[in-house]
């Protein structure tokens, strides 16, 4: 059967196999029982680390390979395939490494990115607060400068690969008159004076990934952990996650992809009334939605992530709607991933009752799917404005 | 350290067919794999490596896609990969392949170490390994399940596995090992060995170039030839005993006596 041809080019049809064969041989072995466990991955970290997916999106001159969103988007499409946890914290790396590699010195660049590349160090973004979620402004961690050091107070919440990761960017309040403007972003390192971790978070699925609190008291940092200028800390958020947010398109795709394939492989073998089930039209036709689904939104990432690789500027919409349309067809087609398995599918001992349990996520977080509606709305309005 | 690794390229057992009338493998279709066994051979070669210098060899006799073979060992953090590949190899047993490796290897200078998967999965004849050893003048183990290297980087301990246990050797290099699937886990690739993989000059060593005496390569050097392959068929029969228990552990016994089993 022909698949669609996405004129992957020979070196990004590598990644793909690459990131395929780490999911298959490496984590859908071990899913269900780091799942169960709420454990850490860290021998597949090593495992990512060792094939180079951690210096996919790293410029060559700190060991990476130049490679753009959509390199990373195929990455992390064949990864969630075996786990969206996993993924997870393979795909907060790029979201804290991002901001040093966008809005970074050539000093805090060559200090940090080629531990990021060789996955030496992991690293975490941290943005949400316990009352800064949607409205990021609110914001309450602050950092006061003091001679020669900067002094930073507060806590981060929810922080994907808190505690496990080395590195953490982190936006802060720096002048709360200003509002918006007043945020700064700051490098933190695990171990520097004053910055500890707070409890370890229990989740209703996405749990082989750590998220954890972010606390600083008193945390003194040297000030050449800045990061960009001061005041420029919610540019370097939303730029970072502006990039980030189709590569949470493609972890919906990929964990559809593996709802998909068990719900067609269930209900091919499945035997109710003398016929497998999948000879019945209402199981048919859900199946028939769940792959035109899959396949609309894949197109509209990897379309979204190209766009963005050749240059555009100003790509907040098209972001969003790749995360937007795909994550909310994440959510559908792993629910109905489990109806088709009916009673099986609501057992742990089937794989897609943690399939949807973790496609919840994906409409969360990295802005929660109401805030991707509101950006592309905003965005229509400032298009139609002009016209 | 200077090794070699040997490897084979054999029809994926996942997707393998037999054709029942012709008593022959179909290969249509078929993927072609690296002999599981010999990825630890390859690992065994580069964690050495790794550890004390040097550079891993990859050889593979065979058509000309056994190329595909080495492009992949590359890709694991192979050195160089070699391919002996000729027509007049065709047909070779374990005869005429063992000669053609031993003069590839002579070619390539002197080796520290030369490691082979324990056998192969086509051919599972597991002689390819010893026989080479013998060609070589090298000591050689099989079975390695376990390995170490001493201080002095030229001893090895080594476990080798039996029937009844296994024997901890101690063997000094130059030698020859094959290995099981025990012996460690094989790695993944790297993005950038995948690169050089693809980029990588592999050359193609014939007859000619190897020096070989035409008598001793392929079907002319070998000493069996395959007459006929068949698949083993395994007839099932079943018969239910009727009776009491008693009468029907009496006619289980009683069969059982019949077949010789008691």
């Amino acid at each position: 059967m022909t698949q669609v041809n996405y004129f992957l080019t020979e070196e990004q049809q590598m990644i793909v196999d690459l990131a395929w064969q780490i999911a298959v041989e490496k984590i859908i072995p071990v899913r269900a029982k780091l799942d169960e466990a709420e454990e850490f991955p860290w021998d597949i970290m090593k495992d990512m680390a060792q094939a180079d997916l951690f210096g996919l999106y790293i410029p060559e001159e700190y060991g990476g390979f130049a490679k753009g969103c959509f390199e990373n988007c195929l990455a992390v499409e064949q990864l969630a395939y075996g786990c969206i946890a996993v993924t997870t914290t393979f795909a907060a790396s790029a979201l804290g490494g991002y901001p040093i590699l966008l809005f970074g010195s050539d000093e805090q660049k060559a200090r940090y990115l080629p531990d990021i590349t060789s996955g030496k160090r992991l690293v975490a973004f941290g943005l949400t607060e316990a009352n800064a979620g949607s409205d990021a402004a609110r914001i309450q961690t602050t950092a006061v400068e003091d001679g020669d050091d900067w002094i930073i107070n507060g806590t981060k919440q929810w922080i994907t690969s808190g505690g496990e990761a080395e590195i953490y960017t982190i936006i802060t309040m720096t002048n709360r008159n200003k509002g918006a403007r007043g945020a700064t972003a700051f490098i933190l390192e695990k171990g520097d004076p004053g910055f500890s971790f707070g409890k370890k978070e229990r989740k209703m699925g996405l749990n082989a990934s750590s998220t954890r609190e972010l606390v600083f008291n008193e945390c003194r940092i040297p000030k050449d952990r800045m990061l960009g200028k001061k005041g420029q800390g919610f540019i370097i958020a939303m730029r970072t996650l502006d990039l980030a947010r189709p590569g949470i398109g493609a972890m919906a795709v990929g964990l559809a992809q593996a709802a998909l394939d068990e719900a067609v492989k269930y209900a091919r073998q499945r035997i109710q009334f003398d016929q497998p089930i999948i000879s019945f039209q209402a199981i048919q036709h859900m199946l028939a939605d769940m792959a035109t689904r899959i396949e609309a939104s894949r197109a509209l990432v990897y379309s979204v992530a190209r766009t963005i690789d050749a240059g555009a500027n100003d790509v907040a919409k098209l972001s969003a709607m790749a995360k937007l349309f795909a994550t909310d067809m994440a959510m559908q087609v792993t629910t109905d991933a489990v109806q088709i398995l009916g009673g099986y599918g609501y057992m742990k001992s089937y794989p897609v009752e943690k399939m949807m349990r973790d496609a919840k996520v994906l409409q969360i977080y990295e802005g929660t799917n109401q805030i991707m509606r509101n950006v592309i709305g905003k965005a229509l309005n400032k298009e139609y404005a002009k016209k | 350290m200077n090794i070699v690794v040997c490897i084979k390229q054999v029809p994926d057992a996942k997707t393998v067919r037999f054709d029942t009338e012709k008593g022959t493998l179909v290969r249509e279709g078929v993927e072609a794999v690296i002999n599981p066994f010999d990825f630890h051979a390859l690992e065994a070669g580069l964690q050495m490596r790794d550890t004390y210098g040097g550079e891993v060899t990859v050889l593979s006799m065979g058509p000309p896609q056994a190329e595909n073979a080495l492009r992949e060992a590359l890709s694991l953090g192979a050195d160089k990969g070699i391919l002996l590949s000729d027509r007049a190899f065709a047909g070779a047993d374990t005869l005429a392949t063992t000669y053609t490796l031993a003069k590839a290897i002579e070619k390539l200078g002197p080796v520290d170490l030369v490691l082979c998967g324990k056998q192969a999965i086509d051919g599972d004849t597991a002689q390819v390994g010893p026989g080479l050893a013998v060609r070589l003048g090298l000591p050689h183990v099989t079975c390695v399940s376990a390995l170490s290297v001493l201080d002095d980087g030229k001893t090895m301990h080594l476990r080798r596995v039996n029937e009844d246990g296994y024997d901890m050797l101690e063997l000094e290099m130059p030698a020859l090992l094959t290995v099981l699937a025990s012996l460690n886990t094989s790695r993944l690739p790297s993005l950038k060995g995948k690169m050089r993989a693809r980029k990588a000059d592999i050359p193609v060593w014939d007859a000619q170039k190897l020096g070989a005496e035409p008598g001793r390569i392929g079907l002319a050097g070998s000493a069996t030839q395959v007459v006929s392959t068949s698949l083993p068929t395994f007839e099932a029969r079943q018969e239910m005993l009727e009776g009491s228990a008693e009468e029907q552990v009496e006619a289980l016994v009683f069969r059982f006596k019949e077949a010789g089993i008691l």
